[in-house]
């Protein structure tokens, strides 16, 4: 049976093309696409636009000018001040570990760089280091990047991506909610634009504090941005919750973003803003 | 109500009743033994408040009798005069705020409403405000700038409610939008955790030139309870969590997030209402007479420095 042959064969092929990663699956619509069109899409399915999450060097290629980004405060790290343990052992393992993996030293990387010529200081949060969580350094070097384009008159630009406040820090993760926004009230009182990318996820401590006090809040689309977590609102409800809650397309419907920008358009879309918000 | 690690007390205590309802007039050698009951209660009671575990203080902080936000209106202020609603949709009652004076010192007051019986915990929703009630505070603060009045906030709350219409009005929005505003205010805020700091929700009407707690109440960046589910995947671990976390007042003063801790009476506040009315009003009043000596420039950059340094470690 000559086409039962056939389509063994390419089963087969499709098998040890998927191990040699040639295919990718789209984590949401489960399509197969090749890598390389994957790659080249920005990791963008272009069957069901779903945008997979980005680290913070494809942020840096994607939206800033070749050879322009200059990092800030490299040097900052993760911090233990509580000499915190779990039952999976100490933070500071966890941290290292992440550390490890990433090649980062915390979940923000921070500096400045020209989008179309116009130079911003910008702050991408990366989820591969603990869950893009906010703690110490994170807080540290937001505030920082933020200060740094209040003195030299650069709009600020935050890339976020995360789970919320990394508990492992406690109480001092919660406080850099405030220490952020605090650097934000300066760049409000300097006039400075502040622009707010949301991608997926941007939750807890992060959506509760400089994600949401953007001059001009962005999402990606179908990101996860809210305040709580969806089963905890259903434990409290005793309702069960529409599929598109907390999207960002349920957001722009609920008032709190501006626009979906779709990643191939980011740029172009922020050099734009900027020309308005009156940047050269 | 006594708590679980409270029995040796709740033993000694309900010998002093029994005695006491035997010999209603006790002479001679009875009131000797009187005495000696009231000796060893204070006793007890000392030793095992100076003893609590985070976990067993979170117990006092969420305890039934502790003050909740209108006892302290009603035990420190001469005057109350309550503002309700955030101008764009309701009035939360889970937050409360209004004008009140404290002794010569006209003031704006803000915080948590937990409420006190079934029904009004469940109007207040348990403490757990809803972004009507930050947006409330934000109008009150801002109305306070304008009047020249120092702002106090009660800070009560195991969170910011987590329900999918607050999550529709932006809860998180509602606070991040205090979070930078309180920066900008050019009067005086002292923060006062009573009783439970719960996290967001707390911090949302916690930037405060001073912060204060009461030295039994908890401040934390997540509840014991949540940690510990998903740190220990499991729940009951809360304990553990509550160590490993450092939420007492005294360890956040050890990291400098607070300013000072207002020594509760022997037992906890629970137990004697007006004794904590007392040491909270000579505190408050301290903050409020220095804060008024430094122009509101200065006031808003220390702010920034004083949140700015923490997280900071050499």
């Amino acid at each position: 049976m000559g086409w039962f042959t056939k389509t063994k064969k390419t089963a087969a092929k499709l098998d040890s093309s998927i191990r040699e990663e040639v295919w990718i699956q789209c984590p949401s619509c489960k399509a197969h696409i090749y890598k390389e069109e994957w790659d080249k899409n920005l990791k963008v399915c272009d069957r069901c636009h779903f945008h997979e999450r980005l680290n913070w060097q494809e942020r840096v290629d994607l939206l800033l000018d070749q050879d322009s980004f200059s990092e800030l405060n490299a040097k900052i790290s993760w911090n233990d001040p509580l000499k915190f343990s779990d039952s999976k052992g100490p933070y500071a393992d966890k941290a290292a570990e992440n550390c490890e993996k990433t090649g980062m030293k915390e979940s923000v990387v921070t500096g400045t760089g020209k989008i179309k010529g116009i130079k911003v200081s910008m702050a991408i949060m990366d989820f591969r280091f603990m869950g893009g969580s906010l703690a110490s350094g994170t807080g540290e070097k937001i505030l920082l990047a933020a200060m740094y384009a209040v003195k030299y008159k650069l709009p600020y630009i935050i890339i976020s991506a995360s789970g919320g406040a990394r508990m492992h820090e406690g109480i001092i993760s919660l406080m850099q909610m405030p220490k952020t926004c605090a650097a934000l009230a300066q760049l409000r009182e300097a006039n400075l634009p502040y622009i707010s990318i949301m991608t997926d996820p941007t939750t807890g401590g992060v959506s509760a504090s400089y994600a949401m006090v953007g001059d001009i809040h962005i999402a990606e689309p179908r990101a996860l941005i809210g305040f709580a977590g969806r089963r905890v609102i259903e434990e409290t409800i005793k309702q069960k919750l529409p599929e598109d809650f907390q999207t960002a397309e349920y957001l722009v419907d609920h008032g709190f973003v501006d626009m979906i920008v779709h990643r191939k358009d980011m740029k172009e879309m922020l050099y734009k803003i900027l020309k308005y918000a009156g940047c050269r | 109500m006594s708590l679980d690690f409270e029995k040796d007390v709740a033993d000694i205590e309900a010998k002093i009743e029994e005695f006491k309802a035997k010999n209603p007039e006790p002479t001679g050698s009875l009131v000797k033994d009187l005495n000696r009951l009231e000796l060893e209660r204070v006793e007890k009671l000392k030793e095992t408040y100076a003893n609590l575990t985070p976990w067993q203080t979170v117990q006092v902080a969420r305890h039934p009798e502790r003050p909740l936000i209108r006892d302290f209106i009603n035990g420190l202020f001469s005057e109350f005069i309550e503002l309700h609603g955030d101008r764009l949709f309701g009035d939360d009652h889970g937050m409360i705020g209004g004008f009140a004076t404290l002794e010569n010192h006209r003031i704006m007051v803000i915080g948590h409403q937990k409420g006190r019986d079934l029904d009004e915990k469940i109007k207040c929703n348990f403490g757990q405000a809803c972004p009507e009630g930050y947006r409330k505070a934000l109008r009150l603060m801002k109305l306070a700038e304008k009047f020249h009045l120092p702002i106090v906030t009660f800070i009560d709350t195991p969170g910011a409610f987590p329900g999918r219409d607050a999550e529709e009005r932006g809860q998180a929005e509602a606070i991040a939008r205090n979070l930078l505003e309180m920066f900008a205010l050019k009067t005086p805020v002292i923060a006062l955790v009573t009783g439970e700091g719960g996290s967001g929700g707390a911090i949302g009407i916690g930037v405060g030139d001073i912060v204060l707690m009461l030295s039994n109440a908890v401040y934390s960046v997540i509840s014991p309870e949540g940690c510990a589910s998903i740190l220990w995947r499991d729940g009951s671990k809360a304990g553990e969590a509550a160590n490993a976390l450092k939420i007492t007042a005294k360890s956040l003063l050890q990291l400098k997030i607070i300013d000072e801790i207002i020594p509760e009476p022997l037992g906890g506040a629970h137990r004697n209402h007006a004794a904590t009315m007392k040491a909270t009003r000579k505190t408050l009043l301290k903050h409020l007479n220095s804060l008024a000596k430094i122009s509101p420039k200065k006031l808003t950059s220390r702010r920034f420095e004083k949140f700015a340094a923490m997280g900071r470690f050499k």
